[in-house]
């Protein structure tokens, strides 16, 4: 029998391997050894560590560990490149842009079959996924580089960017990172993964073709190290990282009070929720494409199958019976699945899972592919008999391993899928409509793919809720992340009042003694600790007290924002009625609070209070008019990015301007559906509990806002440290500041942390926007259409 | 027979046939399939398998015995019809045989109009090559049911081996499954021990959950084969078209035990096209459906192209029309 017959009789796919002599052929002409990319041109190389191909083992490259000399002289070179870099129009910037992904087309092939080789994806992936979304990405942020100073106008670039990719996606997320921030008006010091640097390093050659000017980009080979020195360097303005959860927490415990701005994208269990109207076969696919792709070293893969019951049975048995027909082989076959991981490191992670999977008694299936001999291969795994109560169900595998859980009802669906730490993506499996757009509502996910998973554009945000981290990438979203106000802050200009070091009590009594207490959930209570602290005027005669408070005061008052999440859902035209309604009560009562200002700083109150009528009318008008975008999509989609409250706000007030910044802060807060735990200044706390009262009469819900007075560098810590508290904003001093950072890392808590005052009777300082983005979360999501 | 029955009855033997089962309109009620979904697979299919080198000869060689060597043409004469059939027994150049190896092969069969089945049988007569015909008001299917029938018990008297009738699209499109159900058993009837090939016309059919639905109900009505289109139809055979047949196939099987065949018919005019429908197959059904027994497709010129090809992988130069026989 010939071959072809043999063929012919058993129908198998022979192989179809890649030609990758142009990849070998290219770390050739580089004697297979690289230095670091600064300042357009390679240092000498080092040969520090190997990159290795992890499908065979083979060298591919020795690579150079960067030491802080080359971290200095890398961002060096960036800080001197800015100035020219921002001296060009956005349409010259724009056309470095267009080159770079012009040039990356042109190179395509070269790009996917290098990737392949160093990463050990599949070729398939490379070629029709990785490297055509990497100069899409390039496409869109040419034309962003121009479209910048319009859109953006009230921004200005961030400055010199420090940017840590993975190893998953090495050029993407290269592109991810590097498009955005030059479009945006930074330059660049990037370091890859020390796994798979060298698509970067072929990028940076890529860019010098391009003549992009000296020092806009910088590329740093080395490991954790290396990233350290980036991290800690004081003339970075901004980082941005990708990587685990683990990784996103030390770097924001290391710039925390740094003041560099920081977006973190981080890991993911992601739920894949398939309900028992769907259709079944495709959502086979999409496990496929969700836990599979990439050998499921995905940060937004699905790896919690969450299938309802009452078709579970069937779901398994054809998820299977496709496992079966998934190939797992050379990573450079044209006709292969899965490919391999992408360091034995990464394989002995994913075994150990897979023991630990075992021995808490979960029931592992694996498919009976065959896997090449050598190199890092693992099969396709599947798990049941898994409850949220296993370690597979709640940490980050990395790896092909999907589990199986069910659910009887939608409510438990949703309540199954956000009962995880992380909040990246989700994917909703229904044909029907109502379903299917209630549960993407609910859920706590940045990203949200209905009847599809794992779909990417370089138009649309992507990035997580929780400890998925926080910062979007892709679309307007993703650029704000690279620029920052353009007002730059006032040092302190002595707005703040001064507190007076004597006390004068005063002689006799005229009124009757008051007692101001904190407002918790709609009530006023007395401080847990039952201490007070005294309140003076500006010439130190002694206006009251207030509470001392304390860390179950917090806790009492998170636990009451949190109960209040109900607020979100009221509609926007809602919460402007109550909003509007503050304003209308502040205003009635403009003459107490003027005296009470007055008391305090010695100065009329009276425009600070009409400022902040003002202002709650703002924001009330802001309600309904601060809205998503609907992205320019893949043909087919409908994707939208939808701006959803972040949750529970710790908000620290000033003391310069004490009514208006508390106004300022809490406002865009609540206006926005978020509810709020208020630590008000403390030399003229008496605005914060005479608002209270204005809050009890004005329709705010209980617990939307509670307020606590007391030492803020008591109460901010803890507030840092709650886990139920979603972000923290703090416009004090930086001290402060640089604590709650440092406490952040818990959850991983959004922080905005102002330096130097603002004037907040500037309208254009203190409020807009900036504020209404801060209060947010972006959710973009993707509804595929076609009947 | 109901389902559980023949659960029980396929572990005693397999037939030969689809026998068809009872009409289970609870299975098609769950039956939902979204089309962006599923365009999104066929989209990814497309890179995740290939062929190359001799595994591509090989698989071009299989899709030239999965051909229903077609001519559906209002000017189809004795002329044409006798050179198509030569061509059937001939589809491939001798040298071409003999370089790949191979001992020869045919086509899966020659299919015509009724009127055209006596001359077909005549001209393949000791070939082995069956003769299709379509039937039943092909290709709108709305003459007269027992016209219609007629038709069917015509073209197996005139030889006919294998019947390709045409559903009433009405039928799924006013959602009556229980009279699509009950006119496909009566051709099933008619056809007797001939083939029956069942063809839904899928371009016509709105939707493809309907593609599914009626694929379900031809399926339950007894056919041997479900075929996508007529080839006369404005949109015929697709890739996504395909795939939820052949889901559906798989569904039927699992539940019954019974295996039906897929035919596409209709545009599929390249090589690389059929190679595509055969990978599709191929992923959903396994293999053993890699055959003629239950894999067809309809067309004519698609065998020129895959000598083309063949030859290509032989000398490894690209090769010309003008140099393979036509039929």
């Amino acid at each position: 029998m010939t071959d072809i017959e043999k063929i012919f009789d058993e129908m198998g796919y022979g192989p179809a391997l890649e030609d990758a002599s142009s990849a070998h052929d290219w770390l050739c002409q580089h004697d297979n050894a690289f230095g670091h990319w600064i300042a357009d041109k390679w240092t000498p190389p080092c040969r520090d560590f190997k990159s290795i191909n992890p499908a065979d083992g083979s060298v591919l490259a020795e690579l150079s560990q960067g030491t802080k000399d080359d971290i200095d002289s890398a961002i060096r070179a960036a800080g001197s490149a800015l100035s020219g870099w921002q001296s060009l129009s956005g349409y010259q910037r724009g056309q470095y842009l267009y080159a770079i992904a012009r040039q990356i087309q042109k190179n395509s092939r070269l790009f996917a079959v290098l990737e392949t080789i160093d990463n050990g994806k599949p070729i398939r992936e490379t070629r029709d996924i990785d490297v055509p979304l990497a100069a899409r990405h390039f496409y869109h942020h040419a034309g962003w580089a121009p479209l910048v100073e319009q859109e953006l106008s009230d921004s200005q670039p961030v400055g010199v960017v420090g940017q840590i990719i993975p190893w998953n996606f090495p050029l993407l997320m290269l592109a991810w990172k590097v498009a955005p921030a030059l479009a945006a008006g930074n330059t660049v010091v990037l370091k890859p993964a020390e796994y798979t640097s060298l698509t970067a390093l072929l990028f940076a050659e890529l860019s010098h073709q391009c003549g992009l000017p000296k020092g806009v980009l910088n590329i740093v080979t080395g490991d954790g190290v290396t990233g350290r020195l980036l991290v800690e360097h004081r003339a970075i303005d901004k980082l941005a990282f990708t990587g685990s959860t683990e990784v996103g927490r030390e770097i924001r415990k290391a710039t925390a009070g740094s003041g560099k701005a920081l977006t973190l994208e981080l890991g993911g269990k992601s739920p894949f929720i398939v309900f028992s109207d769907a259709d079944m076969d495709s959502a086979i696919e999409g496990v496929v494409d969700g836990i599979w792709f990439n050998q499921g070293e995905v940060c937004c893969a699905g790896s919690r199958l969450l299938v309802q019951e009452s078709v579970a049975a069937e779901f398994e048995s054809s998820i299977k019976r496709r496992m079966e027909t998934l190939r797992v082989g050379s990573p450079l076959d044209k006709a292969i699945d899965m490919g391999a991981l992408v360091d034995p490191i990464q394989l002995r992670r994913i075994q150990r899972y897979v023991e630990i999977g075992k021995i808490e008694g979960g029931i592992c299936w694996q498919s009976k592919a065959s896997l090449p001999n050598e190199g890092c291969f693992f099969p396709p795994t599947l798990f049941t008999g898994v409850y949220p109560s296993h370690t597979l169900a709640r940490e980050e595998v990395f790896g092909p391993v999907l589990v199986l859980m069910t659910f009887r009802t939608h409510e438990e669906a949703i309540s199954l899928a956000n009962n995880s730490r992380y909040g990246l993506a989700a994917s909703i499996w229904s044909e029907n409509i109502n379903l299917a757009l209630d549960v993407a509502s609910q859920l706590k996910a940045g990203v949200v793919w209905i009847n599809s998973t794992n779909q990417f554009d370089a138009g649309s945000g992507f990035g997580g809720y929780r400890e998925s981290g926080f910062g979007r990438e892709g679309g307007i979203e993703g650029l704000w992340a690279y620029r920052r106000a353009r007002e730059d802050l006032l040092p302190d200009e002595g707005l703040a009042p001064h507190l007076s070091e004597k006390i004068h009590y005063p002689k006799g009594s005229e009124t009757l003694d008051r007692t101001r207490k904190m407002y918790i959930g709609g009530k006023q209570v007395r401080p847990d600790g039952g201490y007070s602290r005294a309140v003076v005027g500006h010439s130190g005669e002694l206006l009251g007290e207030v509470g001392e408070g304390n860390r179950k005061d917090i806790r009492n008052s998170v636990e009451a924002a949190k109960a209040a999440g109900g607020w979100s859902k009221i509609g926007a035209h809602g919460r402007a009625q109550v909003l509007y309604f503050l304003a209308e009560n502040l205003e009635a009562r403009s003459e107490e609070f003027a005296m009470c200002l007055a008391n305090t700083t010695g100065v009329s109150g009276k425009q600070e209070v009409q400022s902040s009528v003002k202002r709650l009318f703002s924001y009330a008008s802001w309600c309904d008019k601060f809205e998503g975008i609907v992205h320019q999509a893949p043909a087919g989609q409908i994707v939208i990015a939808l701006p959803e409250p972040i949750g529970v706000f710790g908000i620290i007030c000033p003391e310069e301007s004490p009514l208006l910044a508390m106004v300022s802060l809490l406002s865009p807060v609540i206006a926005m559906g978020n509810t709020a735990v208020l630590v008000p200044s403390e030399v003229c706390p008496l605005v914060a509990t005479e608002f209270y009262q204005v809050l009890a009469t004005s329709d705010v819900p209980a617990g939307v806002v509670n307020i606590i007075t007391g030492s803020k560098s008591i109460l901010a810590p803890v507030l840092a440290e709650h886990d139920d508290v979603d972000a923290i904003w703090c416009a004090e001093h930086a001290e402060i500041g640089q604590v709650i950072e440092n406490l952040s890392t818990g959850n991983l808590k959004q922080t905005w942390i102002t330096q130097g005052s603002r004037n907040w009777a500037d309208s254009k300082i203190g409020e807009g926007r900036e504020f209404l983005r801060r209060a947010t979360q972006v959710k973009n999501l993707w509804v595929p259409y076609g009947e | 027979m109901k389902i559980e029955d023949i659960k029980e009855a396929k572990e005693l033997v397999l037939p030969n046939r689809n026998p068809g089962i009872a009409l289970d309109l609870s299975w098609l009620t769950h039956q939902r399939v979204n089309r962006t979904a599923t365009e999104r697979r066929i989209n990814d299919l497309a890179g995740r398998r290939t062929v190359k080198k001799q595994w591509q000869a090989a698989w071009l060689l299989r899709a030239l015995t999965c051909i229903d060597l077609t001519t559906l043409d209002g000017g189809d004469t004795s002329t044409n019809v006798t050179r198509l059939c030569a061509k059937a027994r001939f589809p491939l150049r001798a040298d071409l045989v003999a370089a790949l190896g191979m001992s020869s092969h045919s086509v899966a069969s020659v299919c015509v109009y009724p009127s055209l089945v006596e001359i077909a049988c005549s001209s393949l007569d000791g070939s082995g090559i069956p003769v299709a015909s379509v039937a039943a008001g092909f290709p709108d299917g709305l003459t007269k049911l027992d016209h219609r029938l007629g038709e069917v018990v015509e073209a197996k008297t005139s030889g006919a081996a294998e019947i390709d009738i045409v559903i009433g699209r009405h039928w799924v499109l006013s959602a009556d499954w229980y009279g699509l159900y009950q006119e496909v058993q009566a051709f099933r009837q008619a056809a007797g021990h001939t083939k029956l090939k069942v063809i839904l016309g899928t371009g016509n059919l709105g939707n493809l959950t309907n593609v599914s639905k009626a694929s379900l109900v031809a399926m339950m009505a007894g056919a041997d084969f479900i075929k996508t289109s007529t080839g006369k139809e404005a949109i015929n055979a697709t890739l996504p078209v395909s795939l939820v047949m052949l889901r559906a196939i798989r569904h039927y099987y699992e539940q019954t035990g019974f295996p039906v065949g897929f035919k596409a018919a209709g545009g599929i005019r390249r090589a690389k096209d059929a190679l595509m429908y055969l990978m599709l197959v191929h992923e959903e059904l396994g293999k053993d459906w890699l055959s003629k027994k239950y894999f067809r497709i309809g067309a004519s010129g698609l065998l020129i192209d895959l000598s083309r090809q063949l030859e290509h992988c032989i000398t490894g130069r690209y090769s010309s029309d003008r140099r393979h026989p036509m039929g």
